[in-house]
């Protein structure tokens, strides 16, 4: 996954014609923010047993850490307000066919922004099927377990008082 | 004032070093990992995060480390961290109505529709000292499962505001102000109020926010609605032209149910309050909703009762804990210039009122400054 030598820095505004069909947009989207929130660990353990040779690239915006302010709404849902930042590695990279791939990913790890662009990439080309199946798919399984684990969790300490029927049932 | 000293920089070296081995403590005891502490000491990391107001569980936990447990030495360390860090961008608002709620408990219903979801809390514990902890080696039994729960959980507050009984909360997309970017300014909306009081120190919002419940203001709270649990944080990245998930992070949110305002054109309605903080923070979003409830006086028309609580510029301008100890701190550091006149000066005023006719030599006392 080293990028190749020879590359410069460039605009990323290279990228910007991105926005196909909005069903396109959607996949897009989705596993962008399953790379962001998967555990850099598992994402490495991922593509490392991937079964195809990852592509080469070259750096468009090498990975750099910074924060993103996280806002909240009064009351939840009333006028925004700035509750405080949160670490966020972000980079963008080219593959040789021309492919772009972005990452904005939550932490400091900026191999997992890397691999996460690559994925991204990676999902915008031919082995797109591949990578799904052995990349995507399995992070969602283990998102989808580690979340029902802990729901379940919870749903066990839900309190059953004994409850009153109220007066409009 | 103080002024600057020099020489001293092989004491202060050899401080720092002394400092580095006492950090550590006896070395036949294990070194505790960051992960340790990230995993083993969650709240400590969470406080980190809330008061450094950067979320970075990693960040956190290794502050906590270097500051030997001293969690504002480590607020301090984040928060300075955190202005070395470029600003990417801001998110768009956290719907925290979509939170997959570890927790989630109502004071109001006792059927609350969604239901009480306990949690891993400390309620309800006896709060003796588990000695079995002290040995061991002992594995926590499995937390017990239970059927997942699809049901939606409402905001309380909506299901109130549905019949009119609370106060609505106006939508907006107003862009918010930013107090790590403009200094504070008096007097604050709202907005600038909560981003203050997510950040403030949780010790000085717990002893306002028990204030306003001693009878220092007038809050009256119910605690509608209080929620832990992770959130997705979305942004929208210009080089994409759409917003993506960048992350999720675990919050604390309460809602207060407060009592009544209430106008010759308006019938009485329940007012709200709202805490909003990183991480598994009950006692800081709590104490968060009755002083933004409490600070909220003028805006709803209250008579002001003089209260700590309700003055604003009291309360903003001391909740940050590193403000606070940056400028309670800097006393210790020399002042000789500063004493040394005083001292002259109390010296003048005893010979005048005719004191001190023969003073002793103390320290510096012939000294020029």
């Amino acid at each position: 996954m080293r990028p190749r030598s020879g590359e410069g820095m460039q605009q990323a505004d290279r990228t910007a014609p991105e926005t196909g069909p909005d069903m396109e947009g959607a996949a897009r989207r989705h596993w962008m923010g399953l790379l962001a929130r998967a555990a850099p660990k598992t994402l490495a353990e991922r593509l490392a047993t991937f079964d195809h040779a990852l592509p080469a690239f070259a750096w468009l915006r090498r990975p750099e850490t910074g924060s993103v302010m996280v806002r909240g709404r009064a009351g939840g849902t009333g006028a925004p307000f700035n509750l405080g930042e949160m670490t966020v590695t972000r980079c963008v990279l080219r593959l040789e066919d021309g492919t772009v791939g972005h990452a904005y990913v939550q932490g400091r790890d900026e191999r997992h922004a890397e691999r996460a662009a690559l994925v991204d990439a990676m999902m915008q080309t031919s082995q797109a099927e591949s990578l799904r199946a052995e990349v995507l798919d399995p992070l969602t399984e283990a998102e989808a377990h580690a979340r029902a684990e802990r729901a379940e969790k919870a749903a066990a300490t839900r309190v059953e008082f004994f409850t009153v029927a109220r007066g409009e049932d | 004032m103080y002024v600057a000293v020099k020489g001293g920089e092989r004491a202060i070296d050899n401080a720092h070093d002394w400092l580095a081995e006492e950090r550590r403590g006896d070395p036949d005891v294990p070194e505790l990992s960051v992960a340790q502490i990230r995993e083993q000491m969650t709240l400590a990391v969470n406080r980190v995060m809330a008061e450094g107001s950067l979320y970075d569980p990693d960040l956190a936990a290794l502050a906590i480390k270097q500051a030997r447990g001293d969690l504002i030495e480590a607020i301090f360390l984040v928060r300075a961290f955190r202005t070395t860090l470029p600003r990417f961008g801001a998110s768009t608002p956290v719907d925290t109505g979509t939170m997959r709620c570890d927790r989630r408990i109502s004071a109001t219903f006792k059927d609350a529709p969604g239901g009480q979801v306990l949690g891993p809390t400390f309620d309800y514990t006896h709060r003796l000292v588990d000695f079995m902890l002290e040995a061991g080696g002992e594995k926590p039994k499995a937390a017990a499962r239970a059927a997942r729960d699809t049901a939606p959980k409402p905001r309380i507050t909506e299901y109130l505001g549905r019949d009119g009984l609370i106060e609505d909360e106006v939508p907006s997309e107003a862009e918010p102000p930013d107090m790590t970017r403009t200094p504070m300014a008096h007097p604050a909306e709202r907005p600038l109020r909560l981003q203050a009081l997510a950040r403030g120190d949780e010790g000085f919002l717990l002893g306002m926010a028990y204030s306003t419940q001693r009878g220092y203001g007038r809050t009256h709270p119910f605690v509608g609605e209080l929620r832990i649990g992770p959130v997705a944080v979305e942004m929208d990245v210009p080089e994409l032209g759409f917003a993506v998930e960048i992350g999720e992070v675990v919050l604390t949110e309460c809602e207060t149910v407060n009592q009544f305002a209430g106008s010759r054109t308006e019938p009485p309605q329940f007012t709200r309050g709202y805490g909003l903080v990183f991480g598994q923070s009950e006692r800081k979003a709590i104490s968060m909703s009755l002083v933004d409830r409490s600070l909220r006086w003028e805006e709803l028309g209250e008579e002001p009762a003089g209260a700590p609580a309700q003055d604003a510029e009291f309360v903003l301008s001391h909740a940050d804990n590193i403000q606070a100890t940056g400028f309670l701190e800097h006393i210790k550091l020399p002042h000789y210039v500063d004493f040394q006149s005083e001292l002259e000066l109390v010296r003048r005023l005893r010979r005048e009122a005719g004191a001190d006719a023969n003073p002793s030599t103390g320290p510096d006392a012939e000294v020029a400054p």
